[in-house]
């Protein structure tokens, strides 16, 4: 013990993790997504309800599809930031890590999901 | 630093000390715990900020029906007619105008945490001043979305 300095000791412990990597992410998201959800709402309000050709030659203009791509992403990247947080709150132990894994792969499954079939539509 | 609930020169008493100020060093393992949550008054600033993780985490539903409706429409009219159907249907509807005040909701509160980030509105009078406009905002731009989309 007498040769670990005081950072060392307190490094890893409690709140001294990832905490700051963290909360960056979400900030660096959030000022993201103003602009993102806000183009997104009405390039994909626009087009939601129409025909499948209209979707489809929609999607292959490349502003819709650059704004539903980035959206999808970086959504998905801060919900699983966000989701994280609110699972450390209210779920305990082994669950905790299991909701947290869980949600990691999820996020990530829906964002390269969602960003294919963008990608696909638009080329 | 630790003040042990002297009194600075120079700087107001900040604790009554009747309440408890030097707890931290003579009450351990016997103070009263905050308020808790169940108990508690609600208030505009406690009720917003719940508001902003359930508004937050919901939008994965829609984030979800969002994505599968690009996958089907990547697939084919086939797909694309069924996730369509369903994104479409009086359901999927009440889903996604939900979800179009839940993202204007989150995205105002959310601004509010950055601009507390920053070190700004750190007083209950402006935060609730800026609370009420948002919820107002809130439910403005999601009329506004509803007759524009
Ligand atoms: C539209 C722009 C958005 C902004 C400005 C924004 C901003 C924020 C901020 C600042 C936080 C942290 C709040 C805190 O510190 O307590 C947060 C949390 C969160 N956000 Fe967003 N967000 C946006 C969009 C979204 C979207 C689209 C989703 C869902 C896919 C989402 C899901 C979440 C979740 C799950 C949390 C965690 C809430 C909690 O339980 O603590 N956000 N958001």
């Amino acid at each position: 013990m007498a040769y670990l300095t005081d950072r060392k000791r307190a490094a890893g412990m409690g709140s001294a993790k990832s905490g700051t990597d963290h909360h960056w992410k979400m900030m660096v998201t959030s000022v993201a997504l103003v602009p993102l959800v806000i183009a997104f709402i009405f390039t994909f309000g626009a087009v939601l309800g129409q025909p499948y050709e209209a979707v489809v030659a929609y999607y292959q203009r490349p502003m819709p599809a650059i704004i539903a791509g980035l959206t999808i992403f970086v959504s998905f990247y801060h919900f699983r930031g966000g989701v994280q947080t609110m699972i450390e709150d209210y779920v305990k132990g082994f669950a905790r890590k299991a909701a947290i894994i869980g949600m990691i792969c999820l996020s990530y499954f829906a964002a390269a999901a969602g960003v294919f079939a963008v990608v696909r539509l638009a080329l | 630093m630790r003040n042990n609930g002297a009194k600075v020169p120079g700087q107001p008493a900040r604790y009554d000390a009747k309440k408890g100020t030097e707890m931290a060093d003579v009450n351990r393992g016997n103070r009263p715990l905050s308020p808790h949550v169940t108990i508690y008054r609600p208030q505009l600033t406690s009720v917003t900020s719940i508001f902003t993780r359930i508004t937050g985490n919901a939008l994965i539903v829609a984030a979800l029906m969002i994505v599968w409706w690009f996958v089907a429409a990547a697939t084919g009219p086939e797909a694309f007619a069924t996730a369509n159907g369903f994104v479409t249907s009086w359901f999927g509807d009440l889903v996604m105008f939900l979800s179009v005040w839940a993202v204007w909701y989150h995205m105002l509160f959310g601004i509010r945490h950055l601009i507390w980030d920053s070190g700004h509105m750190l007083d209950v009078p402006r935060s609730e001043t800026f609370a009420q406009a948002a919820i107002i905002a809130s439910v403005l731009l999601t009329i506004f979305t509803a007759i524009v989309v």
